[in-house]
């Protein structure tokens, strides 16, 4: 007998192993696409969870912009030695210098351009999934797009003309060269991921908790000093206690002030606060409406 | 058995002109579940237009274009939580020609809200919702009856609403219907009972959906276990191990229980019941796990494990009701795929018997299917299916058609047994 209730954490768990199992078995070659990032922390135990005493029917892979917090590539590593899976990178740097990728600035952000190393890398490996950590509940054009979202040859995302998604069957077919990205966590918001890093106890990297670190002011946020991020013209230096709510690029991430030391103080925070993740922690989606939409169309994650 | 009370997914039926975005809106807002920065752009966005306040129903409009259009044209997911309850909206369009969006929703729902604007009463649309929710099997109804505001909350126009739409329900054995009055734009009777509405005694449209009991939404007699996925490490600790992956659809399991193995008929016993962190005695649907069994059988992806004596329908040619969803007509002499629990099989639709006038519910003789269209067909696969019906067990008899050459899902099925 099951004595403890059916929960949420226990429904959108099954939910997100049964499509992880799908992929597996329909999918010819697929890649689960691990940053570091809380979302794909969360996916990675959902995938020992679908697999089990198997190995992942999967690579790992992380486009690594070279602009990542050094805590999270350190945690990266060494969460996946601990799983004893194996883990492709590809970088950025490889596409500025094949001329793939023309950058204005070096410090520019380079969120954007992860696309076309992300698209590099899926041609050179012939992936056709690609599972990723994204949730509707993040931004507006999100809450549109399918659990399978399929992409044309060249890696784009029509929103017009999705496939319609019915019950839980999935239709996972591709034709050569197209690709599906497959969202198990779909329907989680961010309450929902720490609450199950809580019950599941999950590791994190260590940006997540409240720290003290060298900040500037700039627009509506917070922006962590780094060799990429230095004042400009009348910005000054201040000492904040800080976390951060993403984990991206280092030029472009913004903490926000906390002092959620933990991951229960974080579920406390989270489960008040008033802004939406990513209008809280992400410059590149606050330049309009309708930032998000464009770059997934562009072939962004 | 499980006390599944944690998640409710729901759709909201109604155009834009019954205050459905409103609803939406005001759910979230009053849940608390707007974040400050999305009433700042909704906020702008309303001045923008040359309103004044905060439109609510922007907060649901997702892509560019509908922005640009002012209309809905997807189905879009929502989410709030209660500390009772996490709720999934599946906010779907009203117009007509999005009946394929509305069965797309309501293929997951628990609950439909047909919203019905008090000034206009039941409407065809209205009707053509309440069809949809019987065909899909959404397993509880609210009609909304909005706008109480604009007639000035009389108790017997919403009584003559209820009337009207009682009746029609009546033939479509919808059962399980809640008729609430309510004002979207005020709030009243959605999360807050409000001050208008004192003569109507019963729960607010929150209260309902916090409550609304949805343990047997799911099938819970009939143990059925597609197999998803063959676990064979062959590592040298488990040289010999094979786990059965996947998903109970319906019913529940214990270890030691007699099962069968369809199509082939074989049978053996449940030896485990595996999880990640460990074995358990007994699961129940929707859980996903790993079994193994007490016999060396030839198991693959597509097979199901049944209980012993509870056994579903093997068939190679069945009837079903299909919702057409492709721009790209039926063409009735073609091979089509369908995908039917973890099975991939080649179908052709043998027969159309009649299409469904959605507004008068009237049979029409067709030659072939265009979006939107509802019909009952006849289908022949070329490998057998292990199926229910669908009234009896939504996760087993549903299915969707896949054209082999673009790819797409062209169609949504719904098997009947007569």
């Amino acid at each position: 007998m099951n004595n403890h209730p059916f929960t949420h954490l226990d429904a959108l768990e099954s939910e997100a192993i049964h499509i992880m199992r799908e992929v597996a078995a329909e999918c010819a070659n697929p890649v689960l696409l691990f940053s570091g990032g809380k979302d794909s922390i969360v996916l990675l135990r959902l995938a020992e969870k679908a697999f089990r005493p198997g190995r992942f029917p999967f690579p790992l892979m992380h486009i690594d912009t070279e602009h990542n917090f050094p805590e999270v590539i350190e945690f990266r590593d060494h969460r996946v030695k601990e799983l004893g899976e194996r883990l492709i990178v590809r970088s950025m740097e490889d596409s500025i210098k094949k001329g793939r990728v023309v950058l204005r600035s070096e410090n520019q952000s380079r969120n954007a351009f992860q696309s076309v190393t992300l698209l590099d890398a899926i041609a050179e490996f012939k992936f056709d999934a690609c599972i990723g950590g994204a949730r509707r509940d993040e931004e507006k054009a999100r809450a549109k797009e399918r659990i399978f979202s399929f992409r044309d040859e060249f890696g784009q995302w029509d929103p017009k003309n999705q496939r319609p998604e019915l019950w839980d069957i999935y239709n996972t077919r591709t034709h050569p060269g197209e690709n599906i990205r497959v969202f198990p966590i779909s329907n989680w918001t961010e309450l929902d991921v720490w609450e199950y890093i809580s019950r599941e106890n999950l590791e994190v990297p260590k940006i997540y908790f409240a720290h003290t670190r060298e900040v500037i002011r700039r627009a509506t946020g917070l922006l962590p000093v780094s060799h990429l991020v230095q004042p400009q013209g009348g910005e000054r230096i201040e000492q904040m206690t800080v976390r951060f709510r993403t984990v991206g690029d280092m030029s472009c991430t913004c903490p926000v002030e906390s002092d959620a030391a933990n991951v229960d103080e974080i579920i406390a925070e989270t489960a008040l606060t008033r802004i939406t993740e990513r209008g809280a922690t992400r410059m590149d989606d606050q330049t309009s409406d309708a930032s998000m939409e464009l770059r997934k169309k562009e072939g962004y994650f | 058995m499980f006390d599944q009370t944690g998640l409710l997914r729901f759709i909201t039926a109604g155009s834009v002109d019954d205050g459905k975005s409103t609803l939406i809106g005001r759910l979230l807002h009053d849940s608390k579940s707007i974040f400050e920065d999305q009433l700042t752009s909704i906020t702008n966005t309303t001045r923008k237009r040359g309103s004044e306040g905060v439109d609510l129903s922007l907060l649901t409009d997702g892509l560019q274009a509908e922005r640009e259009q002012g209309i809905t044209i997807d189905v879009a997911y929502r989410y709030f939580a209660t500390p009772k309850r996490k709720f999934i909206i599946a906010d779907t369009p009203g117009h007509e020609q999005y009946t394929r969006n509305m069965v797309t929703g309501a293929s997951t729902a628990n609950l439909a809200i047909i919203l019905i604007d008090a000034r206009k009463g039941v409407l065809t649309q209205s009707r053509r919702h309440a069809y949809l929710t019987s065909l899909v099997g959404i397993p509880h109804l609210v009609v909304a009856v909005n706008k109480m505001d604009l007639v000035d909350y009389s108790q017997s126009v919403f009584e003559r609403i209820c009337k009207d739409f009682a009746a029609f329900a009546e033939n479509l054995k919808l059962h399980n219907i809640t008729y609430i009055p309510m004002s979207a734009l005020n709030g009243d009777m959605v999360v807050e009972r409000g001050d208008h509405l004192n003569w109507y005694q019963n729960s607010t449209l929150m209260d309902l959906l916090e409550n609304v009991s949805i343990e047997d939404d799911i099938n819970r007699d009939d143990f059925r276990f597609p197999v998803q996925w063959v676990c064979r490490p062959q590592t040298k600790e488990l040289h010999d191990f094979r786990g059965y992956m996947g998903r109970i659809e319906s019913g529940s399991m214990r270890v030691g229980d007699n099962v069968t193995l369809l199509p082939s008929g074989l049978t053996s016993r449940i030896k485990e019941i595996l999880r990640y962190e460990g074995p358990i005695d007994e699961a129940s649907a929707p859980q996903s796990i790993t079994l193994t069994i007490e016999d060396h059988l030839d198991i693959s992806r597509g097979d199901m494990l049944v209980k012993t004596g509870d056994t579903p329908r093997i068939s190679k040619a069945f009837d079903a009701m299909v919702c057409w969803l492709s721009e790209q007509p039926l063409d009735p002499s073609r091979k089509y795929l369908i995908k039917h629990t973890t099975r991939v099989v080649k179908a052709i639709i043998s027969r159309i018997d009649y299409r469904v006038d959605v507004n008068t519910l009237d049979h029409e003789t067709v030659n072939t299917l265009n979006m939107n269209d509802i019909a009952h067909v006849g289908l022949k696969v070329q490998l057998p299916i292990v199926c229910d019906d669908y009234a009896h067990n939504r996760a087993t008899g549903c299915f969707i058609i896949i054209d082999e050459s673009s790819n797409n899902t062209v169609a949504a099925g719904m098997i009947s047994l007569a």
